[in-house]
This record gives C-alpha cells, sequence and structure tokens, in this order.
C-alpha cells in the first residue's frame, strides 16, 4: 500500500497503518478509518440485533427466560456466561427455560444480574417490561 | 512514584506492548515490525470445528502471547509469567511492581474496557495493555492501539484482568525480569531465527487448514459457502473474514505490510538486498489481501450476490497464496545468507 492510499474514511478509532513512500521505503501513518472495515463491523453489529430481537420475542411469547435475552443483549453465549456466574454450562442451559427460571433462588438470579449490570427486579419483570412496551 | 515511560502508538496490541515494554527494560533497538517478524506473527489459520462469534475462526497471525514469548526467548531475555486465582493477590503483585516503579503487562478482555471504542467491545480475552503507574485508585494504563495514555480504576481492571470465557486471562502478568541492554549481534541472530521459524509456520506446517495451505482451503470454502450457508449467512461469514484481517491492528492487509516493514528493518541488519525486494512481495500480499476485503464488501454490503461473485473472491485468495508461497520460498533460500 502506497502512503497516500492510506484510507482516510471517519471509522470508529484511529489507527497506525504501515505504508510505503515514494522510495518504497515502509513508513507508518494514521488513519481514521477504512469504509470496508466500518461496514464489516455494521454487519456483525446487524446480525447481534437481530438476535436480541429473536430473543426479545421469544421471552414475550414465553419460549425462553430473560437469560436468553440478557444473554444476547450483552452479546454472550453459554460458555462465557458459566464462565462469570461459576454455573454449569448445563446448568445455563436450563436456566433458559422460563419454567426452571421462575423457580430459581434469590441467589442464582443474584449472579446473573451482577453478570449482566441490571437489577434482580429488572432481570425478574422483564417479560412484564417487555410486554409493557410493545 | 513517577516512572518515565514513552508510550507509542502501534499496529497491533501486542507488538506494541512488547516493543513498548522491552524498550523501557533496555533494548532501545526494538521496533514493531522486528518484535513481529522476531516473534514470527505472520500466520494464516481457517479452524474448521470452531466458531467465533457465530462466524468462522480465522486468524491472520500467530497464537495470542508468541509475539513476546519468541521476541523475549530469541534475545535471552529472562520474563516473569503470572496467573492468579484471586483478585486480591493479582492487585497486591501488580502494586508492588509499580511502588518499585516496574510497569508491568497484562492480558485482559475487551469488553469492559470503558476507553475501547464500544463497537469493537466483544468478548475478547487476549487483548493486551501495560500498567504504568498507580495514583490514589486509577493506574495509568499505555493500551498501544490508543494514541494516549489512558486511566483505570481499580476496580475497572480488575475485572478485565479477570475477565471470563474463552482464552480468560486469569490476572495474567508479565515483564522482563531485567533491565538488561541487547547488542545488535543478539538482534542480528534474533531475526534470522524468526525468519526461519516463519517459513516453517507458513510453507512446511502439517495439515491444509494453517499456512499458505490453509488460504487455499479457505479459498474453496469461500465458494461453497453462497450454497451451504445461504445469502444472509455468508455475507455474515465474509464480514467476519474481513473483521478478522482488519481488526484493530492488522495495519492493514492482515499484517503482511507490518512484515514487509520487518524485511526492510532487517536489511539493515543483514545487507542482503534480496530481503528489499521480497519486502516488496509482501506489499503485494497486503494489497491483494485489502482488493479482496473490498470484494467481499461488495458482497455483504449486498452490491455484488452471486455464485461468479464468490468465485472472484475465492481466485483472489488462490492468487495471494501464491504470492505468499513464492515470497516464502525466496526468503528460504535467502534466510542461508543471513548468518
Amino acid at each position: 500500500m502506497k502512503k497516500e492510499d492510506i484510507p482516510q474514511d471517519k471509522g470508529y478509532v484511529n489507527e497506525l497503518s504501515y505504508a510505503v513512500d515514494k522510495d518504497g521505503k515502509y513508513t507508518t501513518e494514521k488513519s481514521i478509518g477504512w469504509e470496508v472495515k466500518i461496514k464489516a463491523l455494521d454487519v456483525a453489529w446487524g446480525d447481534i440485533e437481530k438476535k436480541v430481537e429473536a430473543a426479545r420475542q421469544k421471552v414475550i411469547n414465553n419460549e425462553a427466560s430473560p437469560v436468553l435475552y440478557f444473554m444476547e443483549l450483552k452479546i454472550m453465549d453459554i460458555p462465557i456466561i458459566a464462565g462469570y456466574t461459576g454455573f454449569w454450562q448445563w446448568q445455563v442451559k436450563r436456566h433458559l427455560k422460563p419454567r426452571v427460571f421462575e423457580k430459581l433462588s434469590s441467589r442464582k438470579l443474584e449472579k446473573y444480574a451482577s453478570v449482566f449490570e441490571i437489577t434482580i427486579e429488572e432481570l425478574k419483570n422483564l417479560r412484564h417490561t417487555l410486554l409493557q412496551n410493545t | 512514584m513517577k516512572i518515565d515511560f514513552e508510550h507509542r502508538l502501534s499496529a497491533h496490541c501486542e507488538n506494541g506492548v512488547t516493543t513498548n515494554l522491552l524498550r523501557h527494560y533496555g533494548i532501545q533497538q526494538m521496533t514493531e515490525p522486528l518484535a513481529f517478524g522476531i516473534g514470527s506473527g505472520l500466520f494464516f489459520i481457517y479452524i474448521p470445528f470452531m466458531k467465533v462469534n457465530g462466524g468462522p475462526a480465522i486468524s491472520f497471525r500467530t497464537m495470542p502471547g508468541m509475539i513476546f514469548k519468541r521476541t523475549c526467548n530469541s534475545l535471552d531475555i529472562p520474563v516473569v509469567r503470572k496467573k492468579f486465582s484471586s483478585p486480591e493477590k493479582a492487585a497486591r503483585e501488580l502494586d508492588e511492581r509499580l511502588n518499585n516503579g516496574h510497569p508491568a503487562a497484562c492480558q485482559v478482555g475487551v469488553f469492559y474496557l470503558p476507553y475501547f471504542p464500544k463497537e469493537y467491545r466483544f468478548h475478547f480475552n487476549a487483548h493486551n495493555l501495560i500498567v504504568i503507574d498507580k495514583d490514589g485508585d486509577n493506574y495509568l494504563v499505555s493500551d498501544p492501539v490508543m494514541e494516549t495514555t489512558t486511566t483505570l480504576s481499580s476496580y475497572e481492571l480488575e475485572r478485565v484482568r479477570f475477565a471470563r470465557g474463552p482464552l480468560a486471562p486469569r490476572g495474567q502478568l508479565y515483564y522482563p525480569r531485567e533491565k538488561r541492554p541487547v547488542t545488535d549481534e543478539q538482534i542480528k541472530k534474533a531475526i534470522t531465527r524468526g525468519i526461519r521459524r516463519n517459513i516453517r509456520d507458513m510453507l512446511h506446517i502439517p495439515g491444509n487448514i494453517a499456512g499458505i495451505r490453509g488460504i487455499r482451503y479457505t479459498a474453496g470454502k469461500i465458494k461453497k459457502w453462497r450454497d451451504k450457508l445461504g445469502l444472509e449467512k455468508s455475507r455474515s461469514y465474509l464480514a467476519q473474514l474481513v473483521r478478522m484481517q482488519e481488526e484493530i491492528g492488522t495495519g492493514g492487509g492482515g499484517f503482511r505490510f507490518i512484515y514487509g516493514a520487518f524485511l526492510q528493518q532487517a536489511h539493515a541488519y543483514h545487507p542482503v538486498d534480496e530481503l528489499i525486494g521480497i519486502s516488496g512481495q509482501f506489499t503485494l500480499a497486503g494489497d491483494r489481501w485489502r482488493d479482496a476485503a473490498i470484494q467481499a464488501s461488495g458482497i455483504y454490503k449486498g452490491r455484488l450476490s452471486t455464485q461468479q461473485d464468490y468465485n472472484v473472491m475465492g481466485d483472489m485468495l488462490l492468487e495471494i497464496a501464491e504470492i505468499e508461497k513464492k515470497a516464502f520460498k525466496e526468503l528460504a533460500v535467502v534466510v542461508k545468507k543471513m548468518v
């Protein structure tokens, strides 16, 4: 890449780029972003939004527990949640079922709430809140 | 205590931490391209049985941690590396280092890193930064992909040091044991060793998912994505490929430009003129990777969608594989002159 070809499309962060000058010697210059990459990130976030929306519908239809919704919202998956909460993965999987979730002790709920950075109330009342907002 | 530390922006976090930390610990010759090349950082791998954020697991560089490890190893720098089970212990140990005026590097997760742009905050746990100093409850941090130094509260630092999930850092702390300069002769030898190892990794690694063969393998996969995954999912897959190639700090072109810069710097230590020409071949490879990324973006933006567009993308990767194969083969001849 030639120095004058370093992309300068306003992105999310300034980066250092390596490129060659007129004499073919490598040098560095800051780049403010590249449209191709910005769009790739947008695609990734678009996918996340779709997953959150799907989870929202499932919670509203009582097909999944609030854990699924917040898991998608925090771009986590079952292994990551298991890592943060200390639960086994099969336990987390069970907690995604509304019936199991309803019977969780407040100690377990507290673990989820702190990982998701919300209160136990917000976690428990998610379905109610979502129904009100639709 | 005021620590005199030079923060330099770099293209990639591990290169940057290696460079800035080693320079602080007495190795004035260290630059980002040298660290990358001595650490044999250039690589390619597509791991078919693994998923990252629901997409393909592709990497354009060697495994996290290897660049620092190999660079120190090649230069005979003794390294201290510690993991912790308790956050209190991890904080105490770091504080002790800082009290004595010695910066140390930490492996962290980026999801809870407050100064990081939110668009980049996925659950990626192999980010690196250097903690320079502590003032009250705040740590002064040199993150090599940020333009200036930043601060983290003790809570924020603990949280990123103890991020969970794949590659969990477990408070990992690392630093050179002592301040000790190295000679140009040592750098010279380390360069040769780094190049040899990189030739091995790209040309001779067994299996077909890594190195040059890995690029070809990926080319074949891409051509099948459209039929196998459908339009929407293959768009997401291509976007992920580009994100891996262009994630903060590949310097564009999937690290190929940094490697080109490394070979030019290597020439200053080993006056073998072929190095300059081969550096140019890596620049070409980087340019072709960028062209491939533009083709991919045409697809994930929805402008291109036919099977032919995927074939073109796959063929671009096949061409890149040829360019890199030729470059490494020539390098394999040249490295014999570099003693």
